[in-house]
């Protein structure tokens, strides 16, 4: 049984990497810097916080952020 | 207890692998396994990552893990986002590793085994690893700034514009003969041709997946798209025996280079979510698993290499490129040792997502030991070929012939026994008319990467499909390098332009974003043309050219790099980053100087233009050719000039860092560094 729970952690740890190395989990990493960025803005008593990019927003600006700086070497 | 067992496990990981160093430089009576250079190259790497790196990341850049990296003082979810080590790690090597690490250590196979071993395996512990570890770090400590950027700060406002300069001109360079690599692999190959071709529609497919249907959904589109792009491989052998489709895909190499030209501006115009970035995603997942399936094949198949360990071309007169190994192996060898490129990523993406100074060391430092190892991988895949195959893809029709019977009979003059049915009975094998001329490196690696993958999955049913498999992968990275090179270079294109005329500058504007577009696809189309209508094959000028582009630009990162260090007062030390950079300017002045003036014309570019002006003026050439022939005279002066320009860029650079180190040194100057304030780290996820 402890086998088991260990191999679908290492597993589980195998498919996050992928994932995050992919580009497949940077829209809830965004979203929760967002939040985060947003909790402090009000506790630092902002007046109005900006709302978090949609999914295909954040899709967008991040294409256009990383193809216009070298990303791909020879 | 534990100290004397760490001990004598390093000291039997360094045993290990000087005993495969010294088995694979001095042992001449029997063909070695490619066991041997895994070992020296593990061994080696292993070694050279726990001490070396280890040293330069404690005592010469004191890497600090309680001072706030850029990714956590300027954190953004976008471009500055905290990464754990192990993803940035996968990240940074995505990102470097592109087709270099596989063709040039192939071209280099020429000289034998023994010389782009042995410079992979030094050159990137001593040399590629220290750089893209250094300027990371500078990049680190500046707020992830680019080379160029830290260059103006720390060298002088003239270093920037030289770095931004060279970045451009490797740019044009390095695009043309990547695009002639695939025009070499495809010429005359409608199963490649087509295999290719339907990587278009399949990534427009996926861009309009992740655009509309699931948005930023890239795993599920990728296996898709990776399943659809396995489908098109198979298909591809059907394509093949039907004579009508078969001649619709079939192109010459003109009319490659066109589609190519073609392709590359409609890619860096067309909106980057279309086509650009879903192409990416699928190179991005061929490219690791090809790599590691390569990995796992040698070691599986474990073969034994028949080239020898030096071949006579040694002395300057190979076929696939003309030069000596000095310093020509140091220049067609970059990526997998030492290159410049590289410098542009560890001040660009990585040092924005770095989570801790600590890290930089295993991904700037590791992800090149990986980078050279597999240029070690493409060494043995290509060194296990028989010598007379290898050099029947790789060598020219000018100089072996078209026929394979001609270019059997050259090449067994060379030592090199050849029969022409085996090279006629190979193409048949791996589903080709032909493999002869095939200069360029591609086709001899996925020879030797078919053979590799057929030994551990198919046996010869499969050499084909794996052939044609290795190929469309070569291709399709290569082809997205293209993409993605061809919009960053429109992007600098139209920065340059918008300090002459700043309408032109503006990044919204349709006709300022067509005529950049213009201007970079114009730049490297036209090398690429000429490249085409070399009858020596175009690689035999154009890579060394790349060679040199690339490792003066690691000369400029190393000079920049030993400027910060004198600059922190790491003066002892300096040697770590003043010794590659003084051998790197050796090999790209030795080599730069013998491509403008060399006395033969198959290496002088001066040369090569006069000895075709005297065969015009002698009345050697045709009528129907001299317009063709002054093409040809006029391309060789222009690389020359390009050669000369891009040296002396590097020399003025250097002199002028020379001046700033001497004043440091005198006390004229203060050591002013452009470091960002210290801050304190906040502890954090995946410390």
């Amino acid at each position: 049984m402890e086998t088991l729970r260990r191999a679908m952690g290492l597993l589980s740890g195998a498919w996050s990497w992928v994932r995050q190395v992919s580009g497949d989990a940077a829209y809830e990493n965004y979203l929760r810097q967002a939040i985060r960025g947003g909790q402090n803005e009000v506790l630092s008593g902002a007046s109005a916080v900006a709302a978090p990019l949609s999914r295909a927003e954040f899709y967008l600006d991040s294409l256009r952020r990383r193809y216009s700086t070298v990303s791909r070497c020879c | 207890m534990k100290r004397i067992l760490k001990i004598l496990a390093w000291g039997a990981i360094a045993l290990a692998g000087a005993g495969a160093l010294a088995a694979i430089a001095f042992e001449r009576r029997e063909p070695l396994n490619a066991v041997w250079f895994i070992v020296a190259a593990l061994c080696t790497f292993l070694v050279s990552y726990r001490f070396y790196s280890a040293f330069l990341a404690a005592k010469i850049f004191a890497l600090d893990n309680t001072r706030a990296t850029p990714a956590e003082r300027l954190e953004d979810g976008r471009d500055f986002v905290p990464t754990n080590k192990w993803v940035l790690l996968g990240h940074h090597f995505a990102a470097i590793a592109g087709p270099g690490p596989l063709v040039g250590p192939t071209l280099a196979a020429q000289f034998g085994y023994l010389p782009g071993t042995l410079w992979l395996i030094v050159g990137a512990a001593l040399g590629g690893c220290v750089q893209d570890f250094t300027i990371l770090f500078c990049s680190i400590r500046r707020d992830g700034k680019s080379l160029g950027q830290i260059a103006r700060e720390e060298v002088s406002k003239r270093g920037g514009m030289i770095a931004l300069l060279a970045v451009l001109a490797i740019m044009v360079i390095l695009l043309a003969v990547i695009a002639l690599v695939v025009v070499k692999a495809l010429r005359e190959s409608p199963w490649g041709t087509f295999t290719l071709a339907m990587t278009i529609p399949i990534a427009l497919l996926m861009g309009i997946y992740l655009r509309f249907v699931r948005p930023g959904r890239v795993l599920e589109a990728s296996f898709g798209g990776v399943a659809l792009v396995g489908l098109a491989v198979v298909a591809g052998q059907w394509v093949n025996a039907s004579p009508a489709w078969s001649r619709a895909f079939t192109l010459s190499a003109p009319a490659l280079a066109a589609a190519i030209i073609i392709y590359g501006f409609g890619a860096s115009t067309l909106p980057v979510w279309l086509l650009l970035a879903p192409r990416d995603y699928l190179s991005a997942f061929i490219k690791v698993a090809a790599i590691f399936a390569l990995a796992a094949g040698v070691l599986f198949v474990r073969p034994t290499l028949a080239m020898p360990a030096l071949t006579r071309f040694t002395d300057g007169d190979g076929p696939v490129f003309a030069g000596k190994i000095f310093p020509f192996c140091f220049i067609t060898i970059a990526c997998g040792a030492v290159s410049g490129f590289h410098a542009l990523i560890a001040s660009g993406t990585t040092p924005k997502m770095i989570l801790r100074e600590g890290h930089a060391r295993i991904v700037g430092y590791g992800s090149m030991l990986m980078e050279s190892f597999v240029g070690v991988m493409a060494m043995i895949a290509a060194c296990a070929l028989q010598p007379g195959v290898y050099f029947a893809i790789n060598s020219p029709a000018g100089i072996v012939g078209k026929t394979a019977d001609a270019a059997a009979k050259t090449i067994s003059t060379w030592g090199f026994a050849l029969d022409p049915q085996t090279i006629t009975s190979l193409a048949q094998r791996v589903g080709e008319r032909t493999l002869l001329d095939r200069t360029g490196g591609a086709p001899s690696l996925a020879v030797g990467m078919a053979q590799i993958f057929s030994g551990t999955i198919g046996g010869e049913h499969l050499l084909s499909i794996w052939y044609h498999f290795a190929i469309m992968f070569e291709a399709l990275f290569i082809l997205t390098t293209l993409d993605a090179g061809t919009r960053v270079g429109r992007f600098m294109v139209q920065d340059l332009a918008g300090h002459a005329w700043k309408p032109l500058g503006r990044s919204g504007s349709i006709s300022g974003t067509l005529a950049a577009s213009a201007a970079m696809v114009g730049a490297w189309g036209y090398f690429l043309w000429q490249g085409v209508q070399d009858p020596l094959g175009g690689i035999n000028s154009l890579w060394p050219l790349f060679g040199i582009a690339n490792q003066l630009l690691a000369a400029v990162a190393l000079v920049v790099a030993t400027t910060i260090l004198l600059k922190m007062g790491r003066a002892p030390f300096i040697w770590v980053t003043l010794i590659p950079m003084m051998w790197l300017v050796a090999v790209t002045m030795t080599a730069s100087y013998e491509k403008i003036f060399s006395a033969s014309p198959r290496l002088g570019f001066l040369a090569q233009a006069s000895a075709l002006a005297g065969q015009i003026s002698s009345g050697a050439i045709p009528a129907a050719q001299i317009a063709e022939t002054q093409r040809l005279i006029f391309n060789n002066r222009l690389d020359a000039s390009v050669t000369a320009v891009l040296a002396v860029m590097v020399l003025v650079l250097v002199v002028e860092a020379v001046g700033e180190w001497i004043a440091i040194f005198g006390g004229r100057k203060p050591a002013a560094l452009h470091e960002a304030p210290y801050v304190a780290a906040r502890p954090a996820e995946g410390d």
